[in-house]
């Protein structure tokens, strides 16, 4: 990919590429949230030195299938929140050190700061917005407010994937496998105790359902 | 009930006796749904159109003059829209602001600091509190390092020395803590005409208001701070930071919305810390444990800042009739230090409460009995006046059984065999009374819903959640009927949030907003109701006849009567006069210490707070378990290192800098006074921020003590330092 210099891909902006496609390949909401932002400025505006050539990809995302155009060096990160609008997942340190960015690729809990969104498709991506069916909130998300499991709130989403990766395979956690599931995430607020008797209750719901 | 209906009276009313349905029941937070959706809105979350990013060029020197700066190259590159230089002349520490730009994505913003010149002319540099303190040091400032930062007296230490019967000086050092709040800082501002918007990432939306206006000479009344949610601050975010001044100063000159968000980095380097603390303790006792002398030395280093006093728990907390403190702060060329979660009070308490249990040994005492000994009601600084209440005789009491401390080593380190179990304990004093004169407003519509408006803001604390629990409680409706806003300067005046002050600040205003609603509420029901006003009750979503409470109007219907919407202003009152308003804990720690590796476990810790009122005992818990956490990191873990030969910073990332994660933490028990204090306040309610901090590390530190019989004077107790003292030990026997 670092062959590819940005000077001559200068026209092939996402505004170009929108313009381009019309709006059938992507969700509606992607559209309109890539015209608002690009509509005042346009192509003058564009950053050219940070412009690599982009790539198409298609992945899941909270079930819904999405086409974008990202550079290859983009993050999975950076492409939810600042394209999809997905801005539950944080950008806490940047380099895979407090979990503050983590969301499922294919049922897996990952930092999304560390992943390119290229590797991404073709797969499955959850994040927190997409673990609640309705407005019938995940067994996780619910034990998280019942329990306090929070203070703050900035690491939450964080932590909630990385339980709801856990749970997803183990139904009957000890405190131990909990505290290990988490251990990847940081809190500053240090409400561990809480979140991982969060995580225990959950486990209880979902082995009921 | 509470009749003070804000008659401006001097004293506070009686506290309501502890008939409430929800203010101190267990409520989960009225915007838990945001936050476990991740809808919740942080600083990081906001963009708008034709918004810009803002980038910071930063000194690479810890002291440099700077000789000149070009910005063109930058300008020039496609997509930047300005440049600013902040700073000229001399740059005193790594990180400090040099210029900025504003371009339309983040990494055209990066990529144009690179093309920015600036000619340094670098200076030698002092970075430590041993090196600033060192003959010849470089200078920081125009005058000497070190500087005079508080002293004290009473009574007359040489006289209290000589009729010692016991004594001893230690000296203890704790060393700098990084806040490292999850979100790291940032701001967006955006004019419209000359009205200035900035969201901010801030513990103070009034603060950094004022504070904006004064930098862009500009009246408070065109500023507007807002800030929804934030990701921690834990004192880094009190009040304005120079990075928002430049993003307001590069929207100005754009015409755009400029975010600037800094990076983890620069959250290690120059937004404040925990000042390091070198303090000696010398005292003199009786054989029978009571105090007779009391002496500290403290140095502070806060880098170009003052850094912090750590004498008041030694001032306050203790009976002794003569005490000398001297404090002195100690220039060095890093960012200055900034409030940190208990200022002071934690450097403090860990030298104060780590000499006792050491005092206690030499006298052979039980530590716990030798605080006792010592025990006082009044304040035993300057007022001499009673505390108003002082639970502390009951924190020891549930602590101790809590933790069953009949079981600890009766002589430090008398276990065997090689991992070794101990159990230790320390006190806390801290404020936490709030701030009189803080306003809240309670609007009540027609349509009988309400509205509580406070230019407060949630730290994390779960303020949205107390406001609406207070309110709730007093219109007899449920937490979520609320519809609490806050976190807008617009909104009427409440401090920030720092110090413990939000709960017993915001809490009684609220109340008393509501209480005036509730009088009016019982008005307007009682014609309806052809009853006395005083016979109306409101209560269960209704306003009913006390004597006949089938004779009743819905909350709704009552609140149609006043026709139109309605603003019930609160206030919180002055407390009564010739009281000393202080909050007090003590944590019992258990340890276990692996002597080989130098690994400390802490197994247990019981925290009990007396608090006054417990507003929500649901988040209270979680303040304390936090308060304890972030303790147990400090004690085992968290250093700032940095490097005297190059300037730098060592470990400016969250992989370097550890902080502790879910493996680390043990069983904490969270365990609460009853208590309600009704001179302060119409809830009777003090703070709880600082306090569980406070004693955290220091009871870690002196079970450690008690699990292998020699005492670390300085955290972090790293497995090195662990090793090291033991060996000291092994040689001395």
């Amino acid at each position: 990919m670092d062959k590819s210099k940005k000077k001559k891909h200068k026209t092939y902006t996402r505004r170009a590429f929108l313009e381009g496609m019309g709006g059938g390949a992507l969700g509606v909401t992607v559209v309109s949230r890539l015209l608002g932002k690009d509509s005042a400025q346009a192509k003058s505006e564009q950053g050219e030195l940070a412009t690599l050539a982009k790539k198409r990809i298609t992945f899941i995302v909270n079930g819904k299938s999405v086409t974008l155009d990202v550079e290859p060096r983009e993050t999975l990160l950076d492409v939810l929140r600042n394209e999809l609008n997905l801005t539950g997942a944080k950008k806490t340190c940047d380099r895979a050190e407090c979990g503050g960015c983590t969301v499922l690729l294919d049922d897996k809990p990952i930092y999304s700061c560390q992943d390119l969104a290229i590797r991404a498709n073709g797969k499955r991506i959850t994040t927190v917005e997409g673990l609640a069916e309705g407005k019938s909130l995940h067994p996780v998300q619910q034990a998280f407010i019942n329990k306090d499991g929070y203070q703050c709130g900035f690491c939450t989403p964080g932590f909630i994937m990385a339980s709801v990766a856990l749970l997803n395979h183990n139904k009957t956690p000890s405190q131990e496998d909990i505290k290990s599931a988490l251990s990847g995430n940081l809190c500053r607020c240090g409400n561990y105790a809480k979140m991982t008797q969060a995580v225990q209750d959950a486990a209880g719901t979902m082995r009921k359902v | 009930m509470a009749k003070d209906q804000g008659t401006g009276q001097k004293t506070a009313p009686e506290a309501p006796k502890s008939d409430f349905k929800i203010i101190g029941t267990a409520v989960p937070r009225v915007d838990g749904e945001k936050i476990v959706t991740g809808k919740a809105v942080y600083t990081h979350d906001i963009s708008f159109e034709g918004m810009l990013w803002g980038k910071i060029l930063r000194s690479p020197h810890a002291c440099a003059d700077i000789v000149s700066v070009n910005l063109d190259p930058a300008k020039s590159l496609p997509g930047v829209k300005t440049a600013l230089q902040v700073k000229e002349g001399r740059v005193k520490y790594l990180g400090e602001q040099v210029a900025a730009v504003a371009a339309v994505d983040e990494e055209t913003a990066e990529e144009a600091l690179k093309l920015i010149q600036v000619e340094y002319k670098a200076l030698p540099h002092a970075l430590s509190l041993d090196k600033a303190m060192e003959q010849g040091a470089p200078q920081v400032h125009d005058s000497p390092n070190v500087e005079k930062l508080n002293e004290y007296s009473r009574g007359n230490v040489d006289k209290g020395l000589s009729e010692a019967e016991v004594t001893i000086e230690r000296t203890y050092q704790t060393n700098v803590e990084i806040h490292h709040p999850t979100e790291t800082h940032g701001s967006v501002a955006m004019w419209e005409e000359d009205q200035l918007t900035v969201w901010d990432s801030t513990q103070g939306v009034q603060s950094v208001q004022v504070g904006l206006a004064r930098a862009l000479n500009i009246p408070e009344s065109k500023v507007r701070v807002v800030r929804q949610y934030m990701g921690g601050g834990f004192g880094s975010k009190l009040g304005l930071n120079d990075y928002t001044v430049v993003a307001a100063r590069l929207a100005k000159e754009t015409g755009r919305p400029v975010k600037i968000l800094l990076s983890r980095k620069e959250n290690s380097m120059c937004v404040g810390n925990r000042p390091s603390n070198v303090m000696t303790i010398k005292a003199g006792a009786k054989r029978d444990g009571t105090l007779t002398a009391f002496s500290l030395k403290n140095y502070t280093c806060g880098g170009v800042g003052r850094g912090d006093e750590a004498s008041e728990p030694l001032i306050d907390i203790y009976k002794c009739p003569n005490v000398k403190v001297e404090e002195f702060s100690v220039f060095a060329n890093t960012c200055a230090s900034r409030p940190t979660r208990a200022p002071g009070h934690v450097q403090g308490t860990f030298a104060l409460e780590g000499f006792l249990e050491e005092l206690a040994a030499e006298l052979g005492m039980d530590p716990l009995e030798l605080r006792k000994k010592n025990y006082t009601t009044r304040n035993e600084g300057d007022t001499k006046i009673p505390f108003s209440t002082k639970g502390l005789d009951k924190c020891y009491e549930l602590g101790a059984a809590g933790i069953d401390w009949q079981r600890r080593n009766k002589k430090p380190g008398a276990g065997a065999g090689r991992k070794r179990r101990g159990l230790g304990m320390a006190t806390q004093i801290w404020w936490g009374g709030g701030v009189p004169g803080t306003l809240a407003d309670l609007k009540l519509n027609a349509d009988g819903s309400v509205e509580v408006i406070c230019g407060t803001q949630d730290i994390g604390t779960g303020t949205r959640t107390l406001i609406a629990v207070v309110a709730a409680e007093t219109l007899g409706l449920d937490p979520q009927d609320i519809n609490v806003k806050i976190g807008n300067s617009d909104y009427p005046w409440a401090p920030g949030s720092g110090g413990s002050q939000t709960a017993p600040s915001v809490g009684p205003a609220v109340r008393d907003a509501a209480l005036k609603a509730a009088e009016r509420l019982k008005e307007v029901a009682a014609k309806k109701l052809n009853i006395a006003a005083a016979d109306v009750i409101v209560a269960d979503k209704k306003v009913y006849d006390k004597n006949k409470p089938e004779n009743a109007l819905s909350f709704k219907d009552a609140a149609k009567e006043l026709r139109r919407e309605t603003v019930f202003h609160g206030e919180r009152k002055e407390p009564q006069e010739g009281f000393a308003y202080n909050t007090f804990g003590a944590h019992f720690a258990e340890v276990e210490v692996d002597t080989e590796t130098g690994k400390i476990e802490v197994k247990k810790v019981v925290a009990v707070h007396e608090i006054g009122r417990v507003l929500n005992k649901l988040t209270a818990e979680s303040q304390v378990i936090g308060g304890v956490t972030q303790g147990l990191s400090a004690a085992l873990f968290e250093q700032r290192i940095t490097d005297e030969s190059t300037g730098t910073l060592v470990n400016h990332n969250l992989h370097d800098y550890k902080i502790a994660t879910a493996k680390d933490i043990p069983e904490i028990v969270p365990i609460f006074v009853d208590s309600v204090d009704p001179r302060l306040n119409n809830l009777g309610n003090k703070g709880l921020g600082e306090p569980p901090r406070i004693p955290a590390s220091a009871a870690i530190a002196n079970a450690v003590y008690n699990a292998i019989g020699v005492h670390i004077r300085e955290i972090p107790m790293t497995p090195d330092k662990v090793l090291r003292a033991l060996k000291r030990k092994e040689e001395r026997s």
